[in-house]
């Protein structure tokens, strides 16, 4: 419980309505988009740097845990109170303060929507690649925070690629200011870089100086299709190795195909081993069109039985549905799902399908893999029923085994999703104790105390 | 307790697919109240998880839930965008129906929806006071001494959302039965909605004159009584059902071939009949016969072979997609091609042409400043466009877009698409006169 002098101390920095406090509120605010819950002792929606920093300077005061959030679409429960205190709900730091077309640098608050900041961009001629499948519904401070990547990061890079700075704010309240403008700069440590993908464990996020870049004018797809699962992962090298960096190259396997055929009907090869989706852009459409020539030979070349290119925008929007849509196919088929993130040197990726498909086969539940083959950054997602407490026994031992295996073959635990709490039984294994000891190091510099969003991302020290 | 909260909830979701809401949040990116609030206990991912914890007894009927379950504005944008096909709008109406039933309501409610909606007759008279304030010269001068200003500005944008009033109701002026002109191609029953009847007559008689100049008899019961839309956002399913029984009784009747309205609230509760009366064994198959038969006049208009006006209107034309019509019944590309049917017409399309105007039926009246600011939204898209005129097919989004170009100074005109249609035949047949009359 929090007392009421403090209620009222927080309603007057930020105004009696942005402090949430009903039964309906704090259940509102108790989840993500995983199935975690656990409800807060009360919501604060701050509206811009000042009012965070003076909310987290009372919450210091009195010991009060806070938890930041976006718009909740995390898929590693980061963002859930167990610790209860306060949701710190940055939604409504939603400006976009400054376009800069000359240098082609953005400045903007840490809610903002990520898509309706790409849309402002794109209008101007501009273009900001970070593309998390969940940009409808997540924010920049949140991408930020995960060092969130999307199907666009084997050309373009993730979102730390596109952080020139920040503003953010410290557990007792102080605001750190960090980076800048200039594109190279090697002043102190990066400390940029080491606010990315923290998940809201070492300070708040409230601004950001994100770098642009033209827009690219013409874009070329294909979905090309495999007997042989090894085929499609060779191929992937193959291309990069002829000197194409194409925007995308995203891998379905037999079983995502399956599932979105039975859902969709889009006509999708269901006796396919695997389908690639690959994508060519660029400025120059005589290059972009080349560029996907040389695409598709490789992939007959590696074995491709069909390589299928969208004559049209209609046809390419055809091709993308099925892939924009694996998500929720998998909804349809059974209750529950546990998508994993792993990540895994790019040569790796056949071996690590085969063992993927071996693990499902042991314990007898569906897996599904699909993911960013480009970068080697794989989503296996486990269906089962969460009532049957059997099933939900087996997929947590599925989860180990398949971190085992990313980690053998020389990968990681997440590439996108970040480890939240989902991923913590693991991280040693992933990182060894002298990392994990760092880590919790810098963590008690920037937060003594322990109050930004305990227990999430590492072990308490 | 669980278990007897479920049962009133008559589609409430089974478990399944409340653990197939994957709370993935993108229904959050659709919904216009939570795009203006921010606050995630306004969208639909948070609706679908209240109503849960309520089934579950977890959670009770409190003030604030029922102001949640009403602040929706039933635009089903969550329901169209859901990849898993949850209907988040449809799980806060049925609530309104479990709120209805099991907690006092506001005295005002039964006489409203029981002594008023039900009954042509009563609302007619209602609109008098409104129709003499025009008539007298009253308006004018309020308007011109500045009297409004004084009122509070809720009050000021309401006095501009209603349009000037047909001296006498539509209901009653118009004739039963409408012969076509020339050859009689189709038998069509005609379904005046209560607004359509009172406030925008004009609109409905041009939908009936342009039905008939395309080989209609049309027929226009005159008894016709509410669709129950009303009823229906207020929760009392009880009386949407009797109201159901009647017109379905006073329509087959007539045995027409098509039965069509001009409002697209009323076309998506009529066409909602079969489904609302499926458990009634006398009605349910008179209810699916009936709302097969109904069409909105774009939509009846654009699957017979109408004839293009010759009349020209010059105009830049923008067009709203009622929530009613694109997403309630799938009708979006009909209305524009009648639009563009019309010479002379410059169609443009708006930004987010079917992001709700925050209409929703009475927000303006109980969720005065959500109402307003979803408006807001609509009307930047609205003037972004540089359309001199904005068309669109429901009168409660019409008299919202009205009153929303008056608050946000947006220079347009508010019209149903039929209106231009028939204005353009009558210049057409006004040109005809003036050729003959030269002698030409
Ligand atoms: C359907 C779906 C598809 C997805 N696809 C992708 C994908 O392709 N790539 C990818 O990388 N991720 C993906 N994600 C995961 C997730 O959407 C992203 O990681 C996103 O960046 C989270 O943003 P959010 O605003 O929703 O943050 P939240 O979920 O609210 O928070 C996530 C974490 O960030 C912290 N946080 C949020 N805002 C701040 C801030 N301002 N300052 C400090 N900490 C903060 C929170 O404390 C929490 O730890 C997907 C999720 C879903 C549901």
């Amino acid at each position: 419980m929090i007392e009421p002098r403090v209620v009222k101390e927080l309603e007057a920095v930020v105004g009696k309505e942005h402090v949430l406090s009903s039964p309906e509120d704090l259940i509102a605010y108790s989840y993500d988009s995983t199935f975690e819950e656990h409800k807060p002792d009360i919501v604060v929606s701050p509206a811009n740097t000042e009012e965070v920093s003076q909310v987290m300077r009372i919450a210091y005061r009195e010991n009060i845990p806070v938890v930041p959030r976006g718009m909740g679409s995390g898929l590693a429960a980061a963002s859930i109170p167990y610790s209860g205190g306060m949701v710190l709900n940055l939604t409504r730091l939603n400006r976009i303060l400054e376009i800069d077309q000359e240098n082609m640098i953005a400045a903007v608050e840490a809610g903002v929507v990520t898509a309706d900041f790409q849309a402002t961009v794109e209008e101007m001629g501009l273009f900001y690649p970070p593309d998390p499948s969940s940009i409808k519904h997540s924010t920049i401070g949140g991408n930020i925070a995960c060092n969130a990547g999307g199907p666009r990061c084997l050309k373009y890079g993730v979102t730390s690629d596109y952080v020139l700075g920040l503003t953010a704010v410290l557990p007792s309240g102080e605001i750190l200011k960090t980076g800048g403008k200039a594109i190279k700069n090697v002043t102190g440590l990066n400390l940029t870089q080491l606010l990315l993908g923290s998940e809201g464990t070492l300070a708040v996020i409230t601004e950001a100086l994100l770098r642009l870049m033209p827009k690219p004018k013409y874009t070329r797809t294909a979905m090309v299709t495999y007997m042989q699962l090894d085929d499609a992962a060779r191929t992937v090298n193959a291309i990069l190795l002829e000197g194409v960096v194409p925007a995308t190259i995203e891998l379905m396997d037999d079983t995502t195909i399956n599932t979105i055929e039975e859902y969709l009907h889009l006509g999708l090869p269901t006796d396919a081993a695997a389908i690639l989706i690959i994508e060519t852009d660029g400025s120059d459409e005589q290059t972009v069109l080349r560029e996907m020539e040389t695409v598709a030979r490789v992939a007959r070349e590696c074995g491709a039985t069909d390589v299928k290119v969208a004559q049209s925008d209609a046809e390419r929007n055809e091709l993308w549905r099925g892939r924009r849509s694996v998500s929720p196919s998998l909804a349809r088929r059974r209750p529950n799902k546990l998508g994993e993130d792993i990540s895994v040197p790019r040569s790796a990726i056949p071996e690590a399908i085969r063992r993927i498909k071996a693990i499902s086969a042991k314990y007898n539940l569906p897996i599904v893999v699909f993911g960013h083959a480009g970068d080697g950054n794989l989503h296996p997602n486990i269906l089962f029923d969460k009532r049957d407490p059997d099933e939900w026994h087996r997929v947590e031992q599925i989860s180990g085994e398949i971190f085992g295996m990313a980690v053998e073959l020389g990968g990681t635990l997440t590439g996108e999703h970040g480890v939240g709490v989902l991923k913590q039984p693991y991280l040693e294994m992933a990182l060894g104790k002298t990392a994990i000891a760092i880590q919790q190091g810098i963590k008690k510099v920037f937060d003594p105390k322990g109050l930004l969003n305990p227990g999430k991302k590492f072990p308490a020290a | 307790m669980a278990q007897r909260r479920r049962e009133n909830i008559p589609h409430l979701p089974t478990e399944e697919q409340y653990l197939n809401c994957i709370r993935c949040g993108l229904c959050l990116s659709a919904c216009p109240i939570y795009r203006e609030t921010l606050r995630e206990t306004d969208g639909p991912r948070a609706h679908v998880v209240l109503v849960r914890k309520y089934a579950e007894g977890e959670l009770d009927i409190s003030p604030e839930f029922v102001d949640l379950m009403y602040k929706c504005l039933d635009c089903e944008a969550c329901n169209a965008i859901c990849p898993v096909g949850i209907r988040p709008a449809d799980l806060a109406m049925e609530m309104r129906q479990v709120i209805h039933k099991t907690t006092p309501q506001p005295w005002l409610k039964k006489p409203i929806f029981h002594g008023y909606f039900p009954h042509p007759l009563i609302q007619e008279l209602s609109v008098l006071p409104l129709l003499l304030y025009q008539r007298l010269g009253l308006q004018t001068l309020a308007r011109k001494l500045g009297i409004l200003k004084l009122l509070p500005r809720q009050l000021q944008d309401m006095e501009h959302m209603v349009p000037e009033l047909p001296a006498r109701s539509l209901r009653q002026v118009l004739p039963e039965e409408i012969p076509p002109m020339g050859e009689e191609k189709h038998r069509v029953a005609f379904f005046l909605g209560c607004f359509q009847s009172t406030i925008f007559a004009q609109e409905s008689e041009a939908t009936v004159r342009v039905m008939a100049r395309n080989g209609c008899r049309v027929f226009t019961p005159k008894q016709v009584k509410c669709c129950g839309m009303p009823a229906a956002g207020y929760g009392d399913i009880d009386l949407v059902k009797s109201l159901a029984r009647f017109n379905i009784d006073l329509f087959l009747p007539l045995n027409p071939d098509v039965i069509v309205t001009d409002c697209a609230t009323c076309g998506s509760t009529l066409k909602h009949y079969g489904e609302i009366l499926k458990d009634d064994p006398e009605y349910a198959q008179k209810a699916e016969a009936f709302s097969a038969k109904v069409r909105d006049i774009s939509e009846f208009l654009m699957s017979i072979d109408i004839r293009a006006p010759r009349g020209e209107i010059r105009a830049r034309v923008t067009y709203h997609d009622p929530c009613h019509l694109v997403r309630a019944q799938k009708v979006r590309k009909q209305p524009r091609d009648l639009l563009k049917l019309i010479p002379g017409v410059e169609f443009v399309e708006m930004k987010e042409s079917d992001w709700c105007c925050g209409s929703a039926g009475t927000q303006i009246l109980t969720h005065y400043h959500n109402s307003l600011a979803v408006n807001r939204r609509k009307m930047e898209n609205v003037r972004a466009t540089g359309a001199d005129i904005v068309a669109t097919g429901c009168p409660g989004c019409q008299m919202q877009l009205t009153m929303g170009s008056n608050h946000y100074n947006v220079n347009v005109r508010v019209v149903h698409p039929i209106q231009l249609l028939e204005e353009a035949y009558r210049r057409e047949e006004a040109q005809i006169a003036d050729e003959t009359s030269t002698g030409e």
